[in-house]
């Protein structure tokens, strides 16, 4: 005697977010009904666990055929098949759409090629995601990467616009393919303590200030309105600006000039004084030196771990906290505007800015 | 007459990819009507392509038109082979040939495949322009309406019921033909889906015209069935009542309003009120419409002269309700209601002024004088007509009597014929006003079968309840050679209706009410199943009865004395046809009433009932020796009365443990399989108050002087009274104490206490109308003499009750809860369990398909857990062995939440649930004759009311001449303009996009109508960009909290879906989920293109599976019906009526 078939099928397509979750989490149909059980469904509703099996197969079945749908957002909206309320189609996609940190930072700045999915298993052994649900992230990753490739327009929006994700989540996209598309490095050693919120953080400041599309919205919408990939590769331009910002560290003058400044704002406000003096030239040069080099596509890459290694640990081996790098940013930065001979204040104030908020995010005490 | 089809084909969407080096596909669509077909462009590339086609135009029979679907294939161009299909889409027609429904079919349709399933969907626009035929010799029948609903539907009331209507054709199955071995199954499929549509139509077509040759204008309790019967053919036959309807637009509407209105002319000339009108002879000579098939008919028996009054009271609410605003159905409209009574306006003006010339008697002033001087104003006229208007009804009452006495042959006749001769004298000798009474009327024709397909009816219907009639039969099926005479099929069914129809006469009864008919096949064995409730009815009767039993109630203090008439028995008490204990009547105390009582139809809504009732249902397993043809037969038919006769002592015994003393919506299904046979019978019980209160079961054992033994049977007996205490609380089933002697019932000895109740002694031709003799004793005696008792007592106890906050009946609302809220969620489930254990007995196998069943229940408990406090109605089971060891369950139900915190009180509330509402639709008759009586005296009175209607009556005629058709498009406008304002709120929607979880909000708050309600009736349409209405779907006739205001037509659909990749599509379940899925979303697809926002009165008639897991393929059928429809809230209707007076308040309003 066994169940031959069994379903259940309402004209409202019932859904339990809790199954969802863990079909979501790629929990195989007996380990789900485990998580149920063990979650005490059968204890508030006396039932058996066939009931709860039988209810878990349904539900998976729904979200198998439901799958194909999620895949392109818009259709759920107007297909015709599953009758399911507005409220509850946007919960699907959220859901389906949402990734683990974990999982995500491990193939941020990867290739979403067919070499990293077969490193999953890796992945999955690593993070203790399940490779089920490291494969639809994966495969999320890609599905977004490869749309947003061929649109035109800002990013997020795009995004937005497309998968019908909420603000935080279409921004958290933007990053991964950001990421995906400038190749960062992130994987090393040295980037490890640095968690996905971050370098979403630094994706958002990079797309918003060093890109094309930041040039302003003001500068594009007058010329040829949207720009191919205007979100996803750096302004080229401004890569080249940023050769002339050498003068401060090869002009000595500069640099002592530049160095008296900040030191004079900065004497008595800090414990760590002694440390950024001494550290004042090298620390210029390394910040510098990343900008000068930005227009090879390898140091972009390198981008982050330049950040961590120049800048960064220095400073940490120094017990800077977070508000001295804080306040030796600042004066940093503005300082330069004081030099008279420096001539390159816009592209300086555009490449700090970033420089300031990513450092931020990244110096963790 | 030809009418003109025209079909438009505007866009796709989410087409599949047909080619796989470009990943798209370049689709054209063959539009296809009859033989005529027309194509698309091809669209290059695209998967959603836009056509835009021009109209293209079909110009056919009205034949034609009822009986073909349009036919829409959307195919992949191929410039080298082949094109390929890509699905189609089959769109019935009939609603756009009946005036007071569709107008219209506009939308998105699913393209589906029977091999691929849905694969996109395809927009489409479809228009009919119907000449009107004047041929009375024609074939087609536009115009008459057909419903699933086995009530009368909303805002319509029923001027006359003419009786039962069947039809059968017969046909060759193309799976089955030499084609098929050639042909793909796609191929073979189509035909098949074809041919059933083909003949589907055919049969609604024939039944309208037995309707229309009855008078009638409509199909209430619509039921379709297919037989497959395999090599022999493919059998479609339907029932139905015929009745005459008539529109009593949102009938609450009209009663606030202080202007009874004389009617708009009605001037569609295809619309069915024409034909309606024409039905009264006295029109004749005066009518102006044209001329319809009406007319011509000989009148004589189906003519229905005493009904013309019926007809202002209904155009009177018609037309004041497009002045007026709403009120929600309570109380207060019945009084209100009299009115129409009174107020005798002759169907047209023109008409009116007759009455005066009026020979009938005395009081006939009052209603007519009123009548005509409230018309007067408008029209002048002529005079003769109405002695032709009194000489049909004298002919008709006539017809009537022969009528009665034909019904109630035998003994009963005598007795039945006595109330029905004093009404028609009443009605022949009196007055018009008593005519008014009279036409709540619904009147039995003198028909062959005096069966109603009916399962609940307007207050005074019913006057007694005998019992369930059922009769079954086996047939060895032959194959049908010709297939334009069906004789044999019709033989049969006539063979079994007579049966029926005599086990009625038994019951002393004339007719039967909740009439059903199924069949199962297996192989070439077939048993035919018909059942139904014996009852009298008639209205008059009723009524006097109950006004008795009011006047004596009075020290029950209810104050609106409960209507019991109906559980009074109807059969002769000293010449009993089966031993039955009789008592008095609880209620009333005058009438006999059997202490137990099984019906197939619902609960009256006038029924008192002790507690709330439960889902009782019986389980039986018979096993069989396989065997070929006729011994094959008699061995089934050996069988069948004892199955009959335990499903009986289940539902007995459940029903005494439960402490309940009445069934309703008893369906018993009885399924063959190659070696076995499977017993399902379902049913709600309840605690009738006006039923003595069932007795206690006890236990016997066989060997009394085993000590042992009787410990265990102490045990046993304990653990049932331990039960029964339990379920009484569980029920709240606490009656009003009573002692036999203050009711004076005449309890007869307890001599039959001791019948051993699993005795075989029973004769199985009794058998059939045996369900009232088990009620003879007050105490039921089980003995336990072997194992198998003790196994049957233990599944008696282990029918686990719902859990909390659950109920659950199968009919269609649960009685003793009245406060439904809005949530609905209606479900197909199907379960197929496989017996492996091949030698299984009688005894195990009832304990797994009992397990079977339980398990289901606690599944739908389980899965619907989130909705509670709900009750999941109208539970339909259907139980099918599709192959040797399989047994296969499907269930549809509803679930529908209700209020827990006044769930305990009554009536007031009562007035918005269906039964209330009906109450409030229909009761208006006796109400009328109550007014009418109380002012039989009345020349002052007269003057007064005529004044006032004077006044009203012009004024409201100035005001409303619109057809009810315009004020239907009124309501679709409203609803529009409705949508639109959403649409506006919805602008804030589009923000979405900035932060999801706030528009979402954003968009409750802008939305008019209070969540979830307001998503699925009009606004969803509108929601964001191309999103989908949100239907609703019930197997009810209604849905709570809602009103609708316009059937559109029914839903009758079949599909055929086949998988040779099983496997991928996650088995059998993966397959047939996904196919119930697709169905259900085609008959949305449907309804939301008619303009429906509901299905109500859905059923999954067929649900066949056939799998062949080991050759990767399963191919199913299924075959759905329902009646479409557009229901608003009932607080919203109120805003929109006003929002439509005030023409621009909307944003007000919203």
């Amino acid at each position: 005697m066994a169940v031959e078939l069994d379903v259940f099928v309402g004209n409202t397509t019932i859904m339990d977010e809790e199954v969802y979750q863990l079909w979501l989490d790629g929990y195989t149909v007996n380990d789900a009904v485990r998580a149920r059980m063990e979650g005490g469904v059968l204890d508030e509703f006396d039932a058996t666990a066939d009931v709860l099996l039988s209810d878990t197969m349904d539900q998976y079945r729904t979200f198998q055929m439901c799958e194909r749908l999620l895949h392109s957002p818009a259709k759920l909206a107007n297909q015709l098949l599953f009758q399911i309320p507005p409220h509850r189609q946007t919960m699907l996609i959220e859901r389906y759409y949402a990734f683990d940190d974990v999982f995500v930072r491990e193939v941020l700045g990867k290739k979403l090629s067919k070499g990293t999915k077969k490193d999953l298993d890796d992945i999955s052994a690593k993070t203790g995601v399940t490779l089920k649900s490291c494969r639809r992230q994966f495969d999320n990753f890609k599905r977004i990467f490869k749309v947003v490739e061929e649109l035109k327009g800002p990013l997020v929006e795009n995004i937005r616009q497309h998968f019908l994700l909420s603000d935080k989540l279409a921004r958290d996209y933007a990053a991964i393919v950001f990421f995906a598309n400038n190749r960062f490095e992130t994987g090393k050693k040295k980037l490890q303590y640095i968690t996905f919120q971050d370098f979403a953080f630094c994706a958002g400041q990079l797309i918003n200030n060093w890109t094309v599309g930041a040039v302003g919205e003001g500068l594009c919408k007058t010329k040829n309105n949207m720009v191919e990939d205007m979100d996803v590769d750096l302004d080229k331009e401004f890569l080249q600006e940023l050769k002339e910002l050498k003068v401060l560290i090869t002009d000595k003058d500069l640099l002592d000039q530049h160095k008296s400044l900040v030191c004079t704002a900065l004497r008595g406000k800090t414990k760590a004084f002694n440390e950024m003096e001494a550290n004042f030239k090298n620390l210029s040069r390394g910040l510098v030196n990343i900008a000068t080099k930005l227009t090879n596509t390898k140091d972009v890459r390198d981008f982050f771990i330049d950040l961590v290694e120049k800048f960064i640990e220095p400073c940490r081996s120094d017990r800077w906290t977070a508000a001295d790098v804080k306040l030796y940013l600042t004066h940093y930065t503005n300082s330069a505007h004081i030099l008279d001979t420096f001539k390159h204040q816009v592209v300086w104030d555009r490449y700090m800015g970033v420089i300031k908020s990513c450092i931020f995010k990244m110096y963790h005490d | 007459m030809p009418g003109k089809l025209k079909a438009k084909i505007v866009a796709g969407r989410h087409l599949p990819v047909m080619d796989r080096a470009s990943d798209l596909t370049d689709a054209f669509v063959e539009v296809k009507f009859g033989n005529t077909t027309f194509k698309t462009d091809v669209c290059p590339k695209s998967l959603n392509p836009q056509w835009n086609s021009e109209w293209f135009k079909f110009e056919v029979d009205d034949e034609d038109l009822q009986d073909e679907p349009l036919q829409i294939t959307v195919l992949d161009h191929d410039t080298y082979s082949a094109n390929d299909a890509i699905g189609k889409v089959y769109i019935d027609i009939d609603p756009l040939l009946c005036t007071e429904a569709a107008s219209i079919i506009s939308g998105w349709f699913p393209i589906y495949d029977t091999i691929h399933g849905i694969r996109g969907e395809i927009n489409v626009l479809v228009k009919v322009e119907l000449f009107n035929d004047l041929n009375r010799f024609r074939q087609s029948s536009c115009g008459v309406k057909f419903f699933c609903t086995t009530s009368i539907p909303y805002s319509y009331r029923a001027v006359m019921v003419h009786g039962f209507v069947e039809e059968l054709v017969v046909n060759e199955d193309p799976e089955y033909q030499w084609i098929d071995r050639i042909r793909t199954p796609r191929a073979s499929n189509e035909a098949r889906q074809r041919l059933i549509s083909l003949m589907s139509g055919e049969l609604q077509r024939k039944i309208g015209l037995k309707v229309l040759e009855m008078g009638g204008n409509a199909v209430v309790g619509y039921l379709q069935c297919f037989d497959l019967e395999g090599e022999s053919g493919l059998v479609v036959r339907a029932i139905g009542t015929a009745c005459t309807l008539e529109k009593f637009s949102s009938g609450s509407a009209s009663i606030t309003c202080p202007h009874p209105s004389t009617a708009p002319p009605s001037n569609a000339c295809n619309s069915p009120k024409d034909g309606k009108e024409l039905v009264f002879g006295e029109e004749l000579p005066l009518s102006s419409g044209p001329p319809t098939p009406f007319r011509a008919l000989p009148s004589s028996s189906s003519s229905p002269p005493p009904f013309s009054p019926s007809k202002p009271c209904s155009r009177q609410s018609s037309s004041s309700d497009t002045d007026l605003s709403l009120t929600p159905k309570t109380e207060e409209p019945l009084s209100v209601r009299r009115r129409p009574g009174i107020f005798l306006c002759p169907s047209s003006p023109i008409l009116s002024a007759d009455t005066l010339s009026l020979p009938g008697s005395g009081p006939a002033g009052c209603g007519h004088g009123s009548a005509h001087r409230a018309t007067t104003p408008a029209l002048p006229f002529s005079t003769q007509s109405d002695s032709a208007l009194l000489r049909k009804s004298v002919s008709f009452t006539e017809d009537l009597l022969l009528a009665a006495s034909g019904m109630g042959s035998g003994g009963s006749a005598g007795k039945e014929a006595g109330p029905l001769k004093t009404l028609l004298r009443q009605q022949t000798q009196t007055t018009l006003e008593q005519r008014g009474a009279s036409s709540s009327g619904l009147l039995l024709n003198a028909r062959e079968f005096p069966f109603f397909t009916l399962t609940s009816f307007p207050p005074g219907f019913l006057v007694h309840v005998g019992g369930v009639v059922s009769a079954r039969s086996v047939k060895l099926l032959d194959r049908i050679h010709n297939p334009d005479e069906p004789e044999t099929r019709d033989a049969w069914w006539e063979e079994i209706r007579q049966e029926i129809k005599s086990h009625a006469k038994a019951l002393g009864c004339h007719a039967v009410v909740g009439y059903s008919e199924n069949t199962s096949i297996c192989e070439e064995v077939c048993i035919l199943s018909a059942s139904g409730t014996a009852a009298i009815l008639n209205p008059r009767y009723m009524r006097e009865g109950c006004l008795d039993v009011g006047s004596i109630d009075h020290r029950f203090d209810d104050p609106s004395p409960p209507n019991c008439g109906f559980c009074h028995i109807p059969y002769d008490e000293l010449n009993m046809p089966f031993p039955a204990q009789l008592a008095y009547c609880y209620q009333c105390r005058r009438q006999k009433v059997p202490d137990v009582l099984f019906t197939t139809i619902d609960l009256p809504a006038e029924a008192a009932v002790t507690g709330k009732g439960c889902l009782i249902q019986a389980r039986l397993c018979r096993l069989k020796k396989k065997a070929q043809g006729e011994v094959n037969a008699t061995a089934i038919s050996n069988l069948l009365p004892f199955m009959e006769y335990e499903l009986h002592t289940q539902l007995m015994n459940k029903l005494k443990l439960r402490s309940m003393n009445a069934l309703f919506g008893l369906h018993i299904q009885i399924s063959v399989g190659e070696n076995m046979l499977l017993g399902l019978a379902s049913a709600t019980g309840v605690y009738l108050t006006a039923l003595p209160a069932p007795g206690g079961i006890q236990i016997a054992g066989k060997t009394p002087g085993d000590l042992n033994n009787e410990q265990h049977v102490a045990a046993i007996q304990k653990r049932i009274n331990d039960a029964i205490a339990k379920n009484k609380e569980l029920y709240q089933i606490n009656p009003p104490e009573l002692t036999d002697e203050g009711v004076g019932s005449p309890i007869p000895e307890p001599r039959q206490r001791s019948r051993i109740f699993r005795s075989h002694s029973e004769s199985s031709d009794e058998l059939s109308e045996l369900d009232l003799s088990h009620g003879k004793k007050d105490a039921f005696v089980l003995e336990i003499d072997d194992t198998d008792a003790v196994e049957d007592i233990h599944s008696l106890l282990t029918d686990a009750p719902p859990p909390a906050g659950f109920h659950s009946c199968s009919t269609e609302t649960m009685p003793g809860i009245y406060n439904w809220t809005s949530g609905i969620q209606m479900f197909t489930s199907v379960r197929v369990l496989r017996l492996n254990n091949t030698n299984l007995t009688n005894q195990g196998l009832n304990k797994i398909f009992t397990d079977l069943c339980e398990n289901l229940l606690k599944s739908f408990y389980f899965k619907l857990r989130s909705t509670v406090p709900c009750c999941l109605c109208h539970l339909n089971f259907t139980v099918a062995v599709p192959e040797e060891e399989l047994v296969q369950v499907s269930v549809t139900a509803v679930a529908m939440t209700f209020d827990k915190d006044q769930n305990q009180e009554k009536p007031p509330e009562k007035a918005t649930t269906k039964g209330g509402s009906e109450t409030e639709d229909q009761l208006q008759f006796p109400l009328e004759l109550s007014a009418d009586s109380s002012s039989t005296s009345p020349q002052p009175s007269k003057i007064s009311g005529v004044a006032e209607n004077t006044i009203v009556s012009t004024r409201a005629v100035s005001v409303d001449y619109g057809s009810f058709a315009d004020r239907c498009s009124t309501w679709l406008e409203l609803l529009r303009l409705k949508a639109h304002t959403i649409r506006r709120g919805s602008v804030k929607t589009s923000r979405r996009t900035q932060s999801l979880a706030h528009s979402v909000s954003s968009l409750e708050h802008c939305s008019p109508l209070p969540e979830g309600r307001s998503r699925s009736l009009c606004s969803s349409r509108s929601f964001g960009v191309g999103s989908v209405t949100m239907v609703k779907m019930t197997p009810l006739s209604f849905l709570p909290g809602t009103r609708i205001i316009k059937y559109l037509g029914i839903i009758n659909m079949f599909f055929i879906r086949e998988t040779t990749s099983l496997r991928e599509e996650g088995g059998v379940s993966g397959f047939l989920h996904s196919f119930i899925a697709e169905v259900f979303a085609m008959v949305r697809a449907h309804v939301a293109a008619l303009g429906g926002n509901a299905v109500v009165s859905y059923s999954m008639k067929d649900c066949v599976l056939m799998e062949n897991p080991n050759k990767n393929q399963a191919q199913c059928l299924i075959n759905v019906s329902g009646d479409a429809v557009i229901c608003v809230r009932e607080t919203d209707q109120e805003q929109t009526t006003n929002t439509g007076q005030t023409c621009g308040t909307i944003d007000g309003a919203t």
